[in-house]
């Protein structure tokens, strides 16, 4: 080795160390706020629950992993299904799929429509998807709430039209976390769709005609398999936020129509569980893992498999 | 002539389904903003055109203070978020691979990766327990876990900047026997200006907008105007609601507005 390749070596070393040096901050605070209390939570998944909230430090017990899906018969302590718990995980997991499919019925027309207009109007559909995108999600639930109130704009719209006497009970039900998930995470459907439409290259639709598809064999052959990636990542991030939903929930489905965020709210709130709600929210991060695995392979798959 | 009538492009009934979705994208935003200048007690009944709710609003102490937090707070995540964030970006970006870089960018992306929920219950367990330990119990929870989740936005629109810029003025700086530090202060970072303010301006957006993890972070009394709105809704409403949305909607649609616009000068 000369001397010349050493103190390119060094310089190399250096350069790293100095990147490092000026990643840390950034590094730190999202060790500090955010990675390391998931590590925290985890041990206080294992141990006994205090009697007035928290934990009792250093005892340990498997109470709040058994109790997410198992419960203790009050009369003879055998184990039985944790019938509520099970139904919420079942409905959050549900709700999120309906969730992603209506936004695709939505969102594929419009970002199909959107991204074979001209250049320039295009860049304005696009804004005006991404006005509500940034507009807070909670003033959005909270418009969502006044339009299918029973006095609401639906109910007295419908009833002014005569297509119904008495306003229908929408709101406090799983129609009103659907319809108000869908209306929230909607421009998450979009904007990924619209991304990858934008780049299909519309000769081969222009193929498929000359060989005398129809317009609907046109979209489910040769566009709908090439903007796959796009509808993958489109429901990815549909579903992801949907499963660990609180805010809308909490405003529209009322406290019989929890989902799984506000079952882990309550565990350190009024249930004075921080066990099982810790071991409900790693149970959560579980099930957005899954998902992503899930993605990923499909992503990998689609990006080798057409071209 | 059959040929060049016929739109390879279009199919039928998308058209439709867009304006529907437009319609159903902006109406509820409509009505709210409508009734924020309802005369009416109630969100029931049209009373007439008023502005008396923004007068109501403005004067109610709760909301201002909850105002001023939320800015606050805002102010100091953002620019705290995007100075690391800077930071982290010069150090991740033009230069070869090297070990540890993926994990840097897997942990600066890790906020987007956890639901909202599960973060902000392990926040609530970890700061309850050291508001114990110290005493303190002021702003600074907030203001550390807002830069937390504000980071990889700030991020997103730096890297992006710095990876698409050539390196021929810095290179012609260093070969002038500027310093290291005198080409980042007179080359680099005149050069990433709109970069940082767009990341700046997402930061500072997210973290006014956020209510699951300030709702469980903070201590009593420290209410932000998303969470003041939000432990109104439990009860029946008036068109207060409705004004304070409406102010919080002009002010950030004005912010992504700028967002769009700074962007778009760069392309």
């Amino acid at each position: 080795m000369n001397g010349a390749e050493q103190v390119a070596i060094e310089a190399r070393k250096q350069d790293i160390r100095s990147r490092w040096i000026l990643s840390a901050p950034a590094l730190i605070i999202i060790f500090v706020a955010a990675i390391g209390p998931l590590f925290v939570m985890l041990l206080y998944s294992f141990l006994v629950k205090g009697d007035y909230g928290d934990v009792k430090p250093w005892e340990f017990s498997l109470d709040g992993w058994t109790s997410v899906f198992f419960q203790r018969d009050i009369f003879d302590d055998t184990l039985g299904l944790a019938d509520a718990h099970i139904s919420i995980i079942w409905r959050s997991i549900q709700l999120s799929f309906f969730t992603t499919i209506l936004t695709l019925i939505l969102g594929f027309p419009t970002a199909y429509f959107i991204a074979t207009r001209p250049p320039h109007t295009r860049e304005i559909w696009v804004f005006l998807v991404t006005i509500p995108f940034w507009t807070n999600l909670l003033i959005r639930t909270f418009a969502m709430q006044q339009v299918i109130r029973n006095e609401g704009l639906l109910n007295n719209a419908l009833i002014w039209l005569g297509i119904i006497k008495s306003p229908l009970q929408i709101i406090y039900t799983d129609t009103a976390n659907l319809l108000g998930m869908t209306y929230v995470y909607l421009p998450l459907m979009v904007l990924p769709l619209y991304a990858s439409i934008e780049k299909l290259d519309f000769r081969l639709v222009e193929a498929g005609y000359d060989l005398y598809a129809t317009r609907f064999q046109v979209l489910r052959k040769i566009v709908i398999p090439l903007v796959k990636p796009g509808i993958i990542a489109g429901s990815i991030l549909v579903f992801i936020p949907s499963l660990g939903a609180y805010v809308i929930p909490r405003v529209l489905g009322g406290g019989k129509n929890m989902m799984l965020g506000n079952l882990i709210e309550m565990q350190f709130g009024a249930g004075r569980n921080w066990p099982l709600g810790a071991a409900m929210s790693i149970t959560l991060m579980i099930l957005v893992m899954v998902a992503l695995i899930v993605y990923v392979r499909n992503a990998s798959r689609g990006g080798s498999g057409h071209v | 002539m059959f040929r060049s009538r016929f739109d390879i492009k279009s199919q039928p009934g998308f058209g439709f389904i867009t304006l529907f979705t437009f319609f159903a994208l902006y109406l509820p935003i409509g009505a709210l903003v409508v009734y924020s200048f309802n005369d009416a007690e109630s969100l029931s009944q049209w009373g007439g055109f008023s502005g008396r709710w923004f007068v109501a609003a403005w004067q109610n102490s709760a909301v201002q203070d909850a105002a001023i937090r939320s800015l606050i707070i805002a102010l100091w995540a953002a620019s705290l978020a995007t100075i690391a964030a800077l930071m982290a970006a010069l150090a991740t970006t033009r230069t070869a691979p090297y070990r540890g870089q993926t994990l840097k960018y897997a942990m600066i992306n890790q906020p987007l990766m956890v639901p909202e929920i599960v973060t902000a219950v392990a926040l609530l367990i970890v700061f309850s327990r050291i508001k114990v330990w110290t005493g303190y119990s002021g702003l600074g929870y907030l203001v550390l876990a807002h830069t937390a989740f504000c980071i990889p936005f700030a991020y997103l629109p730096i890297r992006a900047r710095l990876e698409s810029m050539d390196l021929t003025l810095e290179r012609a700086a260093a070969d002038l026997y500027a310093s290291r530090w005198q080409t980042f202060r007179h080359v680099t970072l005149p050069l990433l200006r709109p970069a940082v303010i767009a990341g700046f301006m997402l930061a500072f957006v997210i973290s006014l907008d956020d209510v699951v993890i300030t709702e469980f972070v903070k201590s009593g009394g420290q209410d932000t105007l998303p969470t003041y709105m939000l432990g109104q809704l439990r009860r029946e409403t008036t068109p207060e609601i409705n004004a304070i949305a409406t102010v919080f909607l002009a002010l950030s649609t004005v912010l992504v507005v700028i967002f769009f616009f700074i962007n778009r000068k760069k392309q």
